[in-house]
């Protein structure tokens, strides 16, 4: 079943007693890749987490995963997915390396195999010192690591992470967030969240879920580059304000601009350009020309926030895309 | 089969882990304690010729515990994976229904006959210390042992069934309890109506809880009760299945 996409999902609904909260979804995921599910708190995220790994069916619709049904092959899909739910549940009175190797006897793996498996998964997830220690015990990091392990233990194709960082320091976030890269290629990657950076940092495609739909799907880049076509110049620089103002005002490359005084002669000018238009160029020679300081010149992004922002919010969402 | 032996040993394991085990163990030991001094401080009060077995199985403490133990033994089996989350993780793994069920309902079981366990020594304290070997014939104690742990059974699969229906333990508890105290007061019916030859009689008399257990500690192993616990155990485990089952459909 090579020649399947890893999951394939086409017009997946999932009605709920009351309301929807998935409706006609329908997106495909290559083998390796690394795809981030991003939406608000009850944009359908997590349901459709839970569907892909059969915890629960579809109220219509279809889902794949390397071609089985994930209804009505449901075991098969189950071998090959890892699957970390939200809030990362775990048997907390057990030893690390007692639920790994629980674990992975459950997922069908033999014990010799099952022995190999928990020592490299601990060695892989930074658990080898801890591997003793009983999971209750231990820090939200440790359990969030605990938590990955268990969805790496059998090689599985597919693993599906819901929120995997939520709740932890930046320094845990960084570490998790470097599993996570280094898992593409060899596994197709889902992770869920609404920690933007991440998705940036980490996937090679993202999917904007908003209110059970899709309302983008596209690498981050050209998501970024799509919105920032009308790119602001930021630039600081000493001059008289007098003279900032009537430079900006008689450069015809220049739809709008604002001044304001920063510190010291400093002023910072906000610039937006005509449309394809990059001014930096042209405020340096400017700049040079006439002999100001310039300390700060850049063209300022439209970060994945905005994005998001823009495509989740709940009314005008349909005006770029 | 290698998933489901793994599975009970994981269940056997969570008694062992939480205080509830060993506190459910100490009450049960204690009870068995209590239950045979009163037994043996009739005898030596008056001798009897009813056997043992019979005698023991009838005072209340002996239905104390399997009506207090199987609750609180069951009560976590789904209740706590449910509220734990724990239970999406384990149905996401390659696991058919009816082995995780088998599974909590057998890791259950082994934990009854465990807390029988002290019953061994009190066996031990008669040998040793009666003059005859008539208390402890072998039939007699095969047969009580096998109508314990089809009772048990029973309980045990009404509590599995219980604990599947919620996320509370205390509520699977407070469930499973009910039920069981129903079915249990239903065998004085057959003491409260007075025995005419109709069938409705002869129904008290089969589903009393009181009279199988009674024929079992005497010696006779009548397969109208084995069936009947047998099914009743049946019953409830394939209920139980079909709630595992219900998130399929729900």
């Amino acid at each position: 079943m090579d020649d399947w996409p890893m999951i394939e999902v086409s017009h997946l609904t999932k009605r709920y007693a009351g309301h929807t909260a998935v409706q006609d979804l329908s997106f495909a995921i290559g083998r390796g890749e690394i795809v981030g599910f991003l939406g608000p708190n009850g944009a359908g995220k997590s349901t459709t987490m839970r569907i892909l790994s059969c915890f629960m069916p579809a109220t219509s619709g279809t889902a794949r995963v390397a071609g089985f049904d994930v209804f009505r092959e449901s075991e098969e899909v189950r071998r090959r997915i890892g699957y970390m739910p939200e809030n990362n549940p775990l048997h907390l009175d057990m030893r690390v390396r007692e639920y790994l190797k629980f674990r992975a006897r459950l997922k069908g793996l033999s014990i010799g195999r099952s022995r190999e498996r928990v020592g490299v998964v601990q060695e892989q997830c930074g658990l080898t010192d801890v591997s003793r220690k009983i999971i209750g015990h231990l820090s939200k990091g440790f359990r969030q690591r605990v938590g990955l392990a268990d969805a790496l233990v059998h090689e599985p194709d597919l693993i599906i992470l819901d929120e995997p960082t939520i709740g932890l320091d930046p320094n845990q976030i960084r570490a998790v967030r470097q599993l996570i890269k280094s898992l593409g290629g060899r596994h197709t990657v889902l992770i869920s969240t609404h920690i933007l950076p991440e998705v940036e940092m980490t996937c090679s495609r993202v999917l904007i879920l908003h209110e059970g739909r899709i309302r983008a799907s596209d690498s981050p880049e050209n998501l970024q580059k799509r919105m920032s076509s009308e790119g602001q110049v930021l630039t600081e620089i000493a001059a008289p304000e007098n003279e900032l103002r009537a430079c900006w005002e008689t450069l015809a490359e220049v739809e709008h601009f604002n001044v304001a005084p920063v510190d010291g002669d400093y002023f910072r000018c906000a610039l937006t350009p005509q449309a394809g238009v990059d001014l930096r160029p042209r405020v340096f020679a400017i700049a040079r020309e006439r002999g100001w300081l310039l300390r700060e010149l850049t063209i300022s992004r439209h970060s994945l926030e905005d994005i998001f922002v823009h495509l989740t919010r709940p009314e005008k969402e349909e005006e770029l895309f | 089969m290698r998933v489901f032996l793994t599975l009970v040993r994981r269940e056997l394991g969570g008694y062992f882990a939480s205080l509830t085990g060993y506190l459910i163990i100490a009450l049960v030991a204690l009870m068995l304690g209590l239950s045979f001094t009163v037994m043996l401080e009739g005898m030596t009060r008056e001798p009897s010729m009813i056997p043992l077995t019979e005698l023991f199985f009838s005072t209340p403490y002996f239905w104390l515990i399997v009506l207090f133990a199987a609750p609180a033994i069951t009560m976590r089996s789904f209740a706590l994976e449910r509220f734990a989350g724990t239970y999406e993780t384990l149905m996401t793994t390659p696991v058919g229904d009816w082995q995780v069920v088998l599974a909590k309902f057998t890791g259950a079981f082994f934990f009854y006959l465990i807390l029988w366990l002290p019953l061994a020594a009190c066996l031990l304290v008669v040998q040793r210390y009666s003059r005859d070997a008539v208390p402890t014939d072998p039939g007699l104690l095969a047969a009580t042992l096998l109508g314990l742990l089809l009772l048990g059974a029973v309980f045990l699969s009404l509590g599995c069934f219980a604990s599947s229906l919620t996320r509370s333990q205390i509520v699977a508890a407070m469930l499973s309890f009910a039920v069981g105290i129903s079915l249990f007061l239903l065998s004085f019916l057959s003491f409260i109506i007075p025995p005419q030859a109709t069938w409705q009689t002869a129904l008290w008399d089969q589903i009393s809880m009181i009279n199988h257990m009674q024929e079992f500690a005497r010696g006779t192993v009548d397969t109208r009760y084995v069936a009947f616990d047998l099914s009743l155990t049946m019953l409830f485990l394939f209920l139980t299945w079909r709630v595992v089952e219900s998130r399929r459909w729900k």
